[in-house]
């Protein structure tokens, strides 16, 4: 991996009152990547999110950004549901942007919107739910920042208007060392946008790695029944006389002759984990 | 320009569908050697999938000898895929029957047989995936 990772957490955690939303997070993503959160609800993630850029406070622990405490004037964030000011227009949010962020790349954002079909004279309440999204990616794309976290971007659109986001996602990575780190529940997006994952479980890190290293680190054996528990079994499922286990096993260890060995995907792997007690 | 695909129900992991892509473009004369590949930034908003799973194709068809980058110009698809010699393939079949002489008389039938062919090759796949 080259250069320092673009965010590093040590030992973090953060508590409401007496729970524990996020504890013992150790973890290094690498820089240029895109990276997947996931995990259920009241896992931790938008809890990791807001310590990422500085908008919580930890409780234990650290957390740093390119080797920097985290702080929301490097970072580009896009809140869930994309608050916009709905009375304002595109072209007033542009010019309220330049005037916080002296990197503010005005061009940059008015080309990319054109591009878009989105006038810059409409007003954000009259603008449709995937475009609104589109104005709150382009705005925080255009801080120019080295990561940009965004808390479930596409959580509320159709499958058409979260392709379009997505589309917008990668172009942005494709033309600069954009670091991305994005919680969603939609597997699938993320199965073809993300390289790298990150996995919470009940306030932990219960998985984290190259999703190709990892789907490659996984099997699904079927075969004949077998006892509920052994050494790198993550979830299974019996009948009268079948099982299906998914395993963590590297690819290079045969299967015994009795057993079939399928490639997991990424959402069997996914659910394995978040299913494990 | 060529124009990669997805399947995201294959269970093959993207960047090998697209290195597979080329590789049978070629071998089926739908691409030559000279023609230019999409840009890494072209095929990721297209499929709209991660530059980096692009970028890890274009490396491997390097690798392979099927893709080379001109530098300003993009990524050039070069010479051609192979063609087996009908000879190798008469040679291969002749030992894959002596190999079902043995499975025969150990007692499997033909689908105890493709099931254990199917599963060998795709633990060779994930094999070669992770390598």
């Amino acid at each position: 991996m080259t250069g320092e990772p673009a965010l590093r957490a040590t030992g973090l955690g953060r508590r409401y009152r007496r729970n524990w939303a996020l504890r013992d997070c150790t973890l290094e993503l690498p820089q240029g990547r895109i990276i997947g959160l996931v995990g259920a609800n009241g896992a931790g993630k938008t809890t990791l999110l807001h310590l990422t850029i500085g908008l919580l406070k930890p409780t234990e622990g650290t957390v740093t950004v390119f080797g920097r405490p985290a702080s929301v004037a490097q970072v580009g964030f896009v809140a869930q549901d994309h608050p916009l000011y709905s009375g304002f227009t595109v072209a007033d949010m542009i010019r309220f942007g330049r005037s916080l962020n002296p990197r503010f790349d005005q061009a940059g954002a008015e080309r990319r919107l054109s591009e878009l079909d989105i006038p810059l004279s409409r007003k954000a309440g009259a603008l449709s739910g995937g475009q609104q999204a589109q104005v709150a990616l382009t705005l925080a794309l255009a801080k120019q920042p080295r990561l940009l976290v965004l808390d479930e971007p596409v959580a509320s659109l159709d499958p058409l208007a979260r392709r379009e986001v997505m589309r917008t996602l990668v172009d942005a990575v494709a033309e600069s060392d954009l670091t991305v780190l994005l919680s969603s529940h939609v597997v699938a997006e993320l199965e073809r946008v993300c390289d790298h994952l990150v996995l919470l479980h009940q306030g932990r890190v219960r998985l984290t790695g190259d999703i190709d290293d990892l789907l490659a680190g996984h099997r699904l054996l079927t075969g004949p029944r077998t006892g509920e528990t052994a050494p790198g079994v993550i979830a299974a499922t019996h009948g009268e006389r079948n099982s299906n286990l998914l395993v963590r096993q590297p690819p290079d260890v045969p299967a015994h002759p009795r057993w079939e060995s399928h490639p997991v995907s990424l959402e069997d792997l996914v659910l394995a984990y978040l299913d494990e007690r | 320009m060529f124009a990669f695909r997805l399947d995201a129900r294959s269970g093959v992991p993207t960047y090998l569908q697209l290195v597979d892509q080329v590789r049978r473009g070629l071998l089926l004369g739908y691409l030559v050697d000279g023609d230019r590949l999409p840009t890494v930034r072209e095929v990721a908003a297209a499929l709209v999938i991660n530059p980096n799973t692009v970028a890890k194709a274009y490396r491997d068809l390097e690798r392979a000898g099927l893709a080379a980058p001109r530098a300003g110009q993009g990524t050039f698809v070069v010479g051609s895929v192979d063609q087996v010699p009908a000879a190798t393939y008469v040679k291969l079949s002749h030992g894959l029957r002596g190999w079902l002489r043995t499975a025969h008389d150990a007692g499997l039938d033909h689908d105890q047989i493709r099931a254990l062919v199917t599963a060998t090759l795709d633990d060779d796949q994930a094999q070669a995936g992770a390598a």
